[in-house]
């Protein structure tokens, strides 16, 4: 199935990146390859496989839930591009 | 008399522990050649001389007092800058991490700094791990030493590099679809991609959760079996990190290859093998047998499935993954913007590259409402198709041997502008990822332009020594490499 430049801006969209016409085009080129070679899985019939949800047949980790030390309020705001008074600053939500 | 940064890295641990020479006088030789070697190739993102020449005054005053002293003690090594260093920055390969430094230390910085090895420096890498020659770095590319005009593989190209170019002693990479193995093919050094869950990933920042894996680069088989006893091992803060016993993996570097028996797939020797790799492959595989070995032909015929697999899976996982990078907590924000809509479009717009970008297109489409029985549920069926061929494989065989990659290291731009080319490159690797399995790349001679083969060699999980065993045998039956590049 071929991906057309309306569908490609709505995943731009859903993946929150924005692209100009040229770029659009570009990508709508590449990502139609991209498809192209992927739809050879068509190929096998998998109706009666079942999928892979991880690569080792583990059961789930469960652990206790316990209070441990965690990094310091200041230390884990020092990468924020905007910060104030112990919190992320954003731009206005609501 | 061969200098410091000539020696193996269990032969500079012999020359510590007899104080022939200090840890900061090793350290400061390598420090000497990132500065000689270093704008050739250009390999290192960052490079840490006070931290290192600190960290080895500290491992020299271990040393004397013989206190807590293991092989990787004072032993200098690169680190691809996907791994979280505390303190210091952190780029992955991209702008959106420019400046980022990390609070707190990856599970493995720990496990190598509590042994007291020597950290030089953050190695550079493909935006994001997403990549097969670190052209896709925003910094620069990373050149191969062998041959400056090609590409030394990638993601983890600046790692594989600078093992091979001696400007470290060994390094760490990660690999999720062929990132360790293909480059330490190209480079000629040895690249080992564990058993999915054999290394913590916690501090790993997070391409494809389901198929990274942390792994050593090293110039022998020795010091690779050092590097894996020092990095795997259970930890409570990666739930997917396997509790079982990290044995003692020097002990599987045993001469001879008597009761073992090499697979050979006959899916990885197809037309677009390149004839001086499929010649190279083919002597290494009878050099394993005058070793010992039985060689018998195995399926695995899923393979030629895999890559369209792979970039299913691998970038839905990196859609879902990246998703994080939205100019908040940490990372680029861009400068003017009207709304949150604005600004998260524009921070993601800006920070990431194109091939970044095309991979969360391609994952964020096919996990889009309606399209994810298509793409994400069958691929993870044809996943276990992969996985059963592997596991039916190793009813005949211990270990199987194969091709790294279809090609040696290609040249700088050649496969630039064709990102479906470059996917292809990791044909052979991506498999291993798929099944969880774990892989190695031995160096298994030149072509006849001077550029480096690698054999890989697969076995099933958990299997680690077996791998070690018979990449060892190859090193015994090729002798280790004499005439490093750079020289």
């Amino acid at each position: 199935m071929k991906i057309t430049t309306s569908e490609i801006e709505h995943v731009a969209h859903l993946a929150r990146l924005s692209f100009d016409p040229s770029e659009i085009e570009s990508f709508n080129r590449q990502l139609n390859d991209i498809l192209g070679y992927i739809s050879k899985l068509e190929e096998l019939d998998t109706s009666r496989v079942e999928p892979t949800t991880h690569a080792l047949e583990l059961t789930n980790a469960f652990r206790k839930d316990e209070v441990k030390p965690s990094l310091p309020v200041g230390k884990i705001l020092s990468n924020a591009p905007e910060r104030e008074e112990g919190g992320f600053v954003v731009p206005k939500i609501i | 008399m061969p200098s410091l940064i000539d020696l193996s890295i269990y032969e500079l641990h012999d020359i510590l522990s007899k104080r022939e020479a200090s840890a900061v006088e090793i350290t400061k030789a390598y420090l000497d050649r990132i500065g000689e070697v270093d704008p050739k190739i250009r390999a290192y993102l960052t490079v840490t001389a006070d931290k290192a020449v600190a960290q080895a005054e500290e491992a020299d005053r271990r040393l004397k007092k013989a206190d807590n002293v293991t092989p990787l003690t004072g032993i200098p090594l690169g680190i691809k800058d996907v791994i979280c260093t505390r303190g210091v920055r952190t780029t992955c390969g991209s702008k959106i991490l420019e400046n980022f430094i990390p609070p707190y230390n990856a599970t493995v910085m720990e496990k190598i700094e509590a042994h007291g090895a020597v950290m030089l420096g953050k190695l550079n890498m493909d935006e994001f791990a997403m990549g097969s020659s670190t052209e896709n770095s925003a910094y620069h590319p990373t050149h191969n030493p062998w041959d400056l005009e090609r590409i030394p593989g990638g993601s983890s190209g600046g790692s594989a590099a600078s093992v091979a170019a001696k400007a470290c002693a060994g390094s760490l990479g990660s690999d999720t679809g062929g990132s360790i193995r293909q480059p330490a093919s190209y480079c000629g050094v040895v690249g080992l991609k564990p058993t999915y869950g054999t290394v913590s990933r916690f501090g790993l920042v997070a391409f494809a959760s389901s198929l990274d894996q942390i792994g050593p680069i090293s110039r022998d088989v020795t010091d690779c079996a050092l590097l894996l006893n020092a990095i795997s091992g259970h930890d409570t803060r990666d739930s997917t990190s396997v509790l079982r016993d990290v044995p003692d993996y020097t002990g599987s570097l045993i001469p001879g290859l008597k009761n073992y028996i090499l697979g050979i797939p006959k899916e990885y020797f197809i037309s677009g093998l390149d004839p001086e790799v499929e010649k190279a492959v083919k002597h290494a595989v009878s050099a394993l047998e005058s070793q010992g070995t039985e060689v018998v032909e195995v399926s695995l015929p899923h393979t030629e499935y895999a890559v369209a697999t792979y970039y299913i899976i691998a970038p839905a996982e990196a859609s879902s993954n990246l998703s994080r990078y939205d100019g908040v907590k940490y990372g680029l924000r861009a400068p003017d913007y009207k709304n949150l809509m604005d600004m998260y479009k524009k921070t993601r717009s800006q920070g990431f590259g194109p091939e970044v970008k095309r991979r969360i297109m391609i994952g964020t489409y096919s996990l889009s409402a309606g399209y994810y029985d298509a793409y994400y549920k069958k691929a993870s069926q044809v996943r276990t198709l992969i996985t059963r061929d592997f596991k039916k494989a190793f009813e005949q065989c211990d270990v199987i041997a194969a091709p790294v990659a279809p090609t040696t290291a290609f040249r700088l731009g050649e496969k630039a502008d064709d990102p479906l080319q470059m996917y292809l490159s990791d044909i052979f690797t991506i498999p291993v990822n798929l099944a969880g399995i774990p892989g190695i790349s031995v160096p298994c001679g030149l072509n006849s332009s001077g550029l480096p083969i690698g054999l890989q060699l697969m076995a099933g999980h958990f299997d680690e020594a077996k791998l070690l065993t018979v990449a060892y045998n190859l090193e015994l039956a090729l002798g280790r490499c004499k005439n490093w590049p750079l020289a």
